[in-house]
């Protein structure tokens, strides 16, 4: 019997198109996951459309916005942000499961790259909040919803929420190999997850907000996101460019720290 | 003598205060089979882990397929197969799809990968369903999948840990019959397995390992003669005459009599054959304890880990017979 010694040559550029193979035969498999369960792809949809309607309906008539500015306007950009960040808690919960089963055990004996797991996770993650999102922005024109600044912007808008949720799968990826336990991975990344959202400007204006909560919310990342989101959907004074810029700065950030503590925890995943 | 494709020296490994490895030797010829044999919580795992690169050891030295387990760590990865503990195949995906993924990971072209999958399905008699999603199948045929998951990158080395663990006892069979297959083209296997059976029937050479470290080594035979004397085994008619008749055969040569977890096997060390039985029938005799059965044994490998650890490897089984694992038993010392 032969070994697989005819490998490719290792040249860098060679690594990295290996690399990104592995990465898509992860993502595949992953995603193979909504096309053959359709049950999950109903009941991870459901939520987030349920978000749009309950806010809509439920906070809409609450909530005076100035300009006299319709609330699932206001609304949209901020669910788009909550539901992407939300859906990054499935990278943490997906990888807990795939190491309890030992396929990441698995995956760790072959002569793949190493960091290929996390990013098919990190990416079909992604691809799943795009179509979310997608859904969302369906339901959101039924009642009311548009996008007010034209095509560009509304792609740019969509980009952006997903460049951010993209840096919160890798957080969430951190959390899910460290903790491994696949309930207290559900409950380790939702807790923090929970309140950031909601104290932010995801949902009503800063300014409604207790004295000491506007201070945090103000500079709350999530802010900024959602912020930025709204003024390439709404134009000003519902956010500014600046707030696109320090979103992309924040995802940077969090990327930089994150997607090396996620494959070193990988590395010594159990 | 061939070098060995196996080595480890002095490998230890600890988790906080679990010392997981005390200090693991082992030899592994190229081509032969190689069995790692102990209870729960021996080292097996932590062992099969650290030479498949999963785990850093934090002492020793380890090469598998002359590539060190530390700084040749994905060199190894080309060279080696692993079915570890858990059948690690993804339920959603079909049986062919998972050998394929492993096979592209494995860095085969996507057609190759495909062919690779239809061969290995044909020789694990899994063609059949190979594309049906891996949740409709059966434990056996889960556990044949991950094996021949393990061998889709024509290892020349190959781990398979505990691989028959929590099957019945046909599907244990018959895998055991996969195994001897696969082993057939000349890779070489170091399976890790609770069951002296398992050990006995697959494995050329055996380690015994226990509480981290090997405690014995060599072909089946030799751990058998390692024993020195043969065990006389007796039944007696009434369970209430048991500890009269272990007193009786006690200071017949060089142990203890032990009772057989069982409850109704006495086991008693005897030197040689001539006479012995007369011995016993005697003393028993003279006791007023009336028998069943007696007869004398080689010593199983069983015997050989009662002997080496004085705590005694008995297999449990469930209502259905079937054996369901592996643990010490309280027997003293024989
Ligand atoms: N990740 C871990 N953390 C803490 N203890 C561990 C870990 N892995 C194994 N152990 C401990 O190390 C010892 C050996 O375990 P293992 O190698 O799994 O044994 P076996 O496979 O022979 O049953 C056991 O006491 C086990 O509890
Ligand atoms: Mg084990």
């Amino acid at each position: 019997m032969t070994a697989v010694t005819e490998r490719p040559n290792t040249s860098p550029g060679n690594r990295i198109a290996w690399e990104i193979r592995d990465a898509l035969v992860i993502t595949r498999r992953n995603l193979f996951k909504y096309v053959r369960v359709p049950t999950l792809l109903i009941f991870s949809t459901v939520q987030p459309i349920m978000f749009v309607l309950l806010f809509a309906f439920v906070f809409g008539g609450a909530i005076a916005l100035p300009g006299n500015l319709d609330y699932i306007d206001f609304l949209m950009p901020g669910i788009f942000i909550q539901t992407s960040i939300f859906g990054s808690t499935n990278t943490g919960i997906g990888l807990a499961e795939d190491m309890n089963k030992g396929l990441i055990d698995r995956f760790r004996s072959l002569p793949m790259s190493r960091s290929a797991v996390l990013a098919g996770r990190t990416v079909s993650d992604s691809v799943r909040n795009l179509f979310v999102v997608f859904l969302m922005t369906g339901v959101g024109y039924l009642i009311g919803f548009d996008f007010q600044n034209g095509f560009f912007s509304a792609v740019f808008a969509i980009a952006l929420v997903l460049i951010f949720g993209y840096a919160f799968t890798w957080i969430q990826a951190t959390i899910g190999l460290a903790i491994k336990d696949v309930e207290s991975v559900q409950a380790a990344s939702f807790v923090w997850v929970f309140p950031l959202t909601f104290a932010s400007s995801a949902f009503v204006p800063i300014e409604s907000m207790a004295g000491w909560l506007q201070w945090f919310a103000r500079n709350n990342p999530i802010t900024h996101a959602v912020n930025g989101a709204r003024y390439l959907v709404l134009g000003e004074p519902w956010g500014s460019a600046s707030d696109v810029w320090i979103t992309l700065l924040w995802s940077g950030i969090l990327l930089a720290v994150f997607i090396p503590l996620a494959i070193s925890n990988y590395r010594k995943a159990v | 003598m061939t070098t060995p494709i196996i080595t480890v020296e002095g490998i230890t490994k600890s988790f906080g205060d679990v010392h997981a490895l005390t200090g693991v030797d082992l030899e592994v010829e190229p081509g032969t089979v190689y069995g790692l044999l102990g209870p729960n919580g021996a080292g097996k795992t932590t062992t099969v882990r650290v030479l498949t690169t999963l785990l850093k050891p934090d002492a020793g030295r380890a090469t598998v397929a002359g590539y060190d387990v530390v700084s040749q760590a994905a060199e190894l990865r080309t060279a080696i197969g692993l079915a570890g503990q858990y059948a690690a195949v993804d339920e959603i995906l079909t049986g062919r799809e998972n050998l394929e993924m492993v096979g592209q990971l494995y860095r085969l072209s996507t057609a190759e990968a495909r062919s690779r999958a239809d061969e290995i399905l044909e020789r694990f008699d899994l063609a059949y369903a190979g594309d049906r999603p891996v949740k409709t199948y059966s434990g056996g045929m889960r556990r044949r999948l991950d094996l021949a998951a393990s061998l889709v990158g024509r290892p020349q080395v190959l781990f398979l840990d505990e691989p028959t663990t929590g099957l019945d006892p046909r599907s244990r069979i018959g895998l055991w019959e996969f195994i001897e297959r696969l082993v057939e083209g000349g890779t070489t296997l170091l399976l890790t397995t609770q069951y002296l059976e398992e050990a006995d029937r697959l494995a050329d050479r055996i380690a015994v390992i226990d509480k981290g470290t090997v405690i014995a080594e060599g072909t089946s035979d030799e751990l058998k003669g390692r024993i020195g004397g043969d065990v006389l085994e007796l039944q007696i008619a009434n369970p209430e005459n048991i500890p009269a008749a272990m007193a009786a055969v006690a200071g017949m040569c060089c142990g203890e009599a032990n009772l057989d977890d069982d409850g109704e096997t006495i086991r008693v060390p005897v030197e040689s054959a001539v006479g012995t039985i007369t011995d016993a029938v005697r003393r028993l005799d003279a006791a007023g304890v009336q028998l069943v059965d007696i007869a004398i044994h080689r010593p199983t490998l069983d015997d050989v880990f009662l002997t080496l650890t004085g705590e005694h490897v008995t297999q449990e089984t469930n209502g259905n017979g079937e054996l369901v694992g592996a643990g010490r038993g309280r027997r003293s010392r024989g």
